[in-house]
């Protein structure tokens, strides 16, 4: 699998960006950073990039550097805890519509239909208008705004999957419901699952990044990249680093993610699959 | 006289590397005006390539002719070499000099346009038809492959014409510009056999009018009696044998051809009937399997503002019994309701009234281990991305056994039983050929020592040659494991092979059951022995078949409809049928 993606030109490229954007990530969320990303340096305010500070330090005189990182790491925990939650329920609830149709599909699929009749930003402010700004609130919003992608993802290969003759082998040996979800349908969904996972996280950065900037992610004086792009908008022009850096931060990792996703997606769909068996 | 096509040393291949991907390696044949060229092999072997290089075709599908030379006559003594003609000549030519039909009907003509319009374009194109005079010309062209009523249906979509339909359909437009060459591409697999037998006759004698040369691939050797003057036998590419029909049908030359004759099961009309079995002679045990009235309706669904109209009734009132070592065929066409009479006893379908029971009991609504199924289609009834040893171990699973080392010694002993190698425990579905395949589910089949089979058109989806094997496999199964079969086909010469007794489904109902031999030579019920006479055999040569354009009734029945009781009359120990009105 990782030779596959390695191999493939937009997957080596994605994939690199994605385990730096990962470890850079990790780093930042243990607090391995240069400086102190808190630590105020009153002497040092609106430094230029240089040795000691990387990227230049902000108004309060804080390393830009040690707050992307911090940054990134938040904006990390927070796309991946949205996106396993809605990844867990968009599974359930696109497999169970998928297997039990009838009532329980209608219901499900037109409650999905509504949520996706919002646009996505607009959605998630209206659930923290509602619920009040945080992290924690961030994550359900998002996960919210994602699982009706998940829940289609799921369900339409579920129905294919479920009318092919193996699932019916599976009913004649009296196999359990459990079982046949399990094995059948959903080992069957783990390559467009893989793929939705991917271009997710590349989403909910953004999504996570929007609503920092507009003061309803994450609260200062925690560092996120959205929240330094939205204090930076004063000081473009005296300290263009201010903006520079979270926004390059934002915009590769969201190609990372999508070239990756790009690349999951023509190594798992048979048709463009080159004779590699 | 110059041949109206003559193909020399044609070679085509796929994919990026041209040489390593060869399909056809240097055919050659000549096709008079007027004659009927059959080109038969399995699948893979290049037969279907060979004609689609013909009318240039291939090259959409990315293969590309390397060499060699198909020269056509055209009109006016000039010849064209269609290996080097371009894209704008080939266009000209694809539908007014050659035509083309295709396996599918179903799939070949566009589902949101009327039949006519599809027509139609046909004359648009080639003749410069409009308005009026191309919606005559397309009723004349459904007068032609004699479509009843030709009028009103040129306004029908293809989703209210039946299988059969849709092929004359799509021959009436290959055949719109009188092409002096029709290319039939397995034009009869999708079908029914009597419908099989009604297209041929139409072909037979369209050609018979026109004067055109054809093309008919097949796998069915069966078929090509009927209707060819020359044989073509392909494999892996290459044309091992040549000549007229009773050269190659009679006195094989290559082993390939002689192999192909022998392994596929030809309709014999009951005299390769087995006869390791007859019932009431010294066990006279309880059944395997006893049936009793089985009925399954579904409801066809109404709207809001609409009552529904009644229900689909798939099987009607259908009993018979099985004993053990007796394998029972179910013959019938597609909606005859055989595939469902078995899914209901697989506890698939639930039944409307009626019931079923083994020797452990009468099953409820939970499937009874005793009994276990092999499907159609063996690409889909194994999870691909499941080991062979999950696979075989579900049924274990399913039991509420666990998977310790006896059953693994079981599943290696079953795998080497059906011809498998014992390694294929650690492989996967998609590293089998379909004949492999259909062996693991046979083995998964037997996982759990049921004493009842039940096959649902277990070696339909296999080519000729691996048919043979199976069937050889799952009567030596039989045999060793005293299994009693419940084997639903609609193939008579499969069913020929294997079956003790047959029953003969139509329209949901049993019509005729009895001893196979019996019912095969002595056909009582005119359904079967309408189906009997549709059975393309080898010794069937240039038959004339007969034109028949009865369709089956329709199966939606209005609410509280009770279908009158069946009378029945015997004729013989073990054999009776329905009587008819």
């Amino acid at each position: 699998m990782l030779r596959a993606i390695f191999s493939h030109p937009s997957g080596r490229i994605g994939g690199t960006i994605v385990v730096i954007y990962v470890v850079v990530a990790l780093l930042g969320m243990f607090d391995v950073t240069p400086h102190n990303p808190l630590q105020q340096y009153r002497i040092d305010r609106l430094h230029a990039p240089n040795a000691s500070y990387w990227m230049g330090t902000d108004l309060f005189g804080r390393d830009v550097a040690s707050r992307l990182m911090k940054g990134v790491g938040q904006s990390f925990f927070v796309g991946f805890c949205s996106v396993t939650l809605a990844t867990l329920a968009g599974t359930v609830l696109g497999l169970t519509a998928a297997w039990f149709g009838k009532a329980w599909d209608g219901l499900v699929m037109r409650i999905m239909d509504v949520l996706l009749a919002f646009p996505a930003i607009l959605l998630a402010l209206l659930i923290i208008a509602i619920a009040g700004p945080g992290t924690w609130t961030s994550i359900a919003a998002i996960a919210i705004v994602y699982t009706p992608i998940f829940t289609r993802v799921v369900r339409g290969p579920a129905l294919s999957i479920k009318a092919r003759e193996f699932v019916d082998a599976a009913r004649t040996f009296g196999s359990s419901r459990r079982y046949i979800l399990t094995r059948h349908l959903l080992l069957n969904l783990v390559a467009p699952l893989t793929v939705q996972v991917t271009l997710a996280l590349a989403w909910s950065l953004l999504t996570e990044a929007g609503l920092s900037f507009l003061g309803l992610g994450t609260q200062p004086p925690a560092s996120s990249l959205g929240l330094m792009l939205a204090d930076s908008r004063n000081l473009m022009e005296t300290a263009p680093w201010l903006l520079i850096f979270p926004a390059l931060a934002i915009m590769i990792s969201i190609l990372g993610f999508n070239l990756l996703g790009d690349a999951l997606r023509d190594i798992f769909d048979p048709r463009t699959r080159r004779s590699a068996a | 006289m110059t041949p109206l096509l003559s193909v020399s040393n044609l070679r085509v291949s796929f994919g990026r590397n041209p040489l390593e991907n060869e399909v056809v390696r240097g055919v050659s044949f000549d096709l008079a005006a007027g004659e009927t060229l059959a080109i038969v092999g399995e699948s893979g072997s290049g037969k279907s390539v060979t004609a689609l290089s013909i009318n240039r075709l291939v090259d959409f599908g990315g293969g590309k002719i390397i060499s060699g030379t198909i020269n056509l006559a055209r009109t006016g003594n000039s010849i064209l070499d269609l290996a080097q003609a371009s894209e704008p000549v080939l266009e000209k030519i694809r539908g007014s000099e050659i035509g083309m039909i295709f396996q599918e009907p179903m799939t070949s003509l566009n589902p949101v346009l009327t039949i006519g319009t599809q027509i139609e374009e046909s004359f648009r194109l080639h003749r410069g038809l409009t308005g009026k005079q191309a919606t005559a010309a397309a009723k004349d062209a459904l007068d032609r492959v004699r479509i009843p009523d030709a009028a009103r249906r040129l306004k029908y979509t293809p989703n209210q014409l039946s299988g059969g339909m849709l092929q004359r359909v799509m021959i009436a437009t290959a055949l719109a510009c009188n092409p002096r060459l029709l290319i039939a591409d397995e034009p009869t697999t999708a079908l029914d056999v009597t419908v099989q037998a009604q297209i041929m006759a139409l072909l037979a004698e369209l050609k018979r009018e026109t004067g055109m040369a054809m093309i008919f691939i097949t796998h069915d050797i069966g078929l090509v009696a009927g209707i060819a003057d020359k044989v073509m036998v392909m494999q892996a590419g290459e044309a091992v044998e040549q000549g007229a029909l009773g050269d190659v049908l009679d006195r094989p030359q290559h082993p390939y051809t002689r192999h192909l004759l022998s392994a596929v099961p030809h309709f014999e009309s009951g005299r390769a009937a087995r006869s390791d079995y007859a019932r009431g002679q010294s066990e006279m045990t309880s059944p395997a399997l006893r049936v009793d009235g089985l009925t399954v309706r579904f409801k066809v669904a109404g709207g809001v503002f609409r009552r529904s109209p009644g229900s689909v009734h798939a099987v009607e009132n259908i009993d018979f019994d099985l004993m053990p070592r007796e394998t029972l065929a179910i013959v019938g066409e597609s909606g005859s309701g055989k595939s469902t009479t078995a899914r209901a006893i697989l506890g698939l379908v639930h039944p409307t009234s009626g019931g079923f029971s083994t020797h452990t009991g009468r099953i409820a609504e939970a499937t009874d281990p005793s009994v276990q199924m092999v499907f159609q289609n063996p690409y889909a009834s194994l999870n691909p991305r499941l080991r062979i040893d999950s696979i075989l171990a579900e049924p274990v699973i399913a039991a509420g056994g666990r998977v310790n080392g006896e059953t693994r010694a079981k599943m290696a002993a079953l795998l080497k039983r059906v011809g498998l190698p014992e390694n294929c425990l650690e492989r996967y579905p998609h590293q089998f050929s379909g004949g492999q395949r259909q062996r693991l589910c046979i083995a998964r089949a037997l996982v759990l020592n049921p004493s009842i089979v039940v096959l649902d058109e277990a070696v339909s989806a296999l080519d000729v040659s691996v048919q043979a094997k199976v069937l050889e496999l799952l009567v030596d199964l039989q045999r060793e494991y005293g299994l009693a079969y419940l084997f639903v086909s609609h193939d008579m010469a499969v069913v020929e092979r294997i079956a003790h007794r047959i029953a003969v489904l139509y329209a949901g109902e049993i019509v005729e059951i009895g001893d196979a031999a019996s019912v095969l030579s002595n056909p009582q019920h005119s359904y079967t022995k309408r189906l009997i006479s549709a059975v393309p055999s080898i010794d069937r040569r240039n038959q004339h078949f007969e034109l028949d354009t009865r369709q089956v009734p329709s199966l939606v029945r209005p609410p509280g409809f009770e279908p009158p009781v069946a009378q029945w009359r015997s004729f013989g120990p073990d054999h009776r049928a329905r009587a008819e009105v």
